[in-house]
């Protein structure tokens, strides 16, 4: 039963050792020459206006929250496919109640210009 | 082999834990409780609940957490919390000392290894977990599982009418 998580494992942790080894790697071979212009932040090489630590539009959030919604709708859909066949057509019409309820919101959403980003 | 997993996964779990309330920065804390979430779910999966550990990483370490994050980003708070608060640090640690010795207690006289029903570990390891939640969750609990969806949409609406509201 654990075996077939240890793909997972695996690719965790080579992962783990690329990231851990790029820095310290690069910590070890590298030069260190340092001045003003490296040790700032670097953001794409334009220079920086402003802090990061900015209030940021209240869409985002709603663009958020929609997400945890249709997230959760997601999840049950697992326990339904791996049971889709042997509940058949009854299973089929339940999960299809669900989906058009949620849908209704869908709709709503998007009539409201909530996903517009004006 | 996999014991010793288990307590690696452990001490980074109670450290990444210990992280989240003791870190400085917020963006730092919600990172730490990432890590506790996925821990978390390495937890399921070594108890055969694959599908309690899909919810993990993509509810918690996905959404929640994004949601976490949002709102600090929201909320501005910048660096101006490093405000120290002692008041009730001391109650904190009795309190969980006292959770911590009686499941300690709990544990050693064997009191929760009573599984009773017709669900055994045995069942779940045969049948599978997932199959065991979708059959009880689309035939015995049906309506509730509609309601859920119902419960969705609410929730659906009301962010739609709290963030669109005109200032």
């Amino acid at each position: 039963m654990l075996d077939n998580y240890l793909p997972i494992l695996v690719l965790v942790a080579i992962a783990f050792a690329f990231a851990a080894g790029s820095v310290v790697f690069s910590r070890l071979v590298g030069q260190k020459k340092p001045s003003v212009v490296k040790l700032a932040p670097y953001e794409c090489g334009m220079p920086l206006f402003g802090t990061a630590r900015d209030r940021f539009s209240i869409k985002f959030y709603i663009i958020a929250m929609l997400f945890i919604v249709f997230d959760i709708e997601v999840v049950f859909l697992y326990p339904w496919s791996v049971m889709f066949k042997r509940l058949g057509m009854f299973g089929f019409a339940e999960m299809g109640v669900f989906i058009v309820i949620l849908f209704v919101g869908y709709v709503y959403v998007w009539k409201k210009g909530a996903l517009e980003w004006e | 082999m996999e014991i010793m997993y288990f307590y690696l996964l452990a001490a980074v779990a109670v450290a990444s834990g210990f992280m989240v309330v003791t870190c400085k920065s917020p963006v730092n804390n919600a990172i730490a409780l990432m890590m506790t979430f996925v821990c978390l779910a390495n937890f399921y999966v070594m108890l055969d609940a694959p599908f309690m550990a899909a919810i993990q990483i993509m509810v918690y370490a996905g959404a929640i957490l994004m949601l976490i994050i949002f709102t600090i980003m929201l909320l501005n708070l910048g660096t101006a919390v490093a405000r120290k608060g002692s008041h009730s640090v001391v109650w904190a640690t009795v309190l969980a000392l006292l959770i911590a010795m009686q499941g300690y207690f709990v544990i050693n006289r064997g009191e929760v290894s009573g599984i009773t029903g017709e669900i055994t570990g045995e069942m779940v390891k045969k049948v599978g977990h997932t199959e065991l939640i979708a059959k009880s969750l689309f035939t015995d609990f049906l309506l509730p599982f509609e309601i859920a969806s119902i419960l969705l949409l609410v929730a659906i609406v009301g962010a739609v009418i709290i963030a669109k509201k005109e200032v």
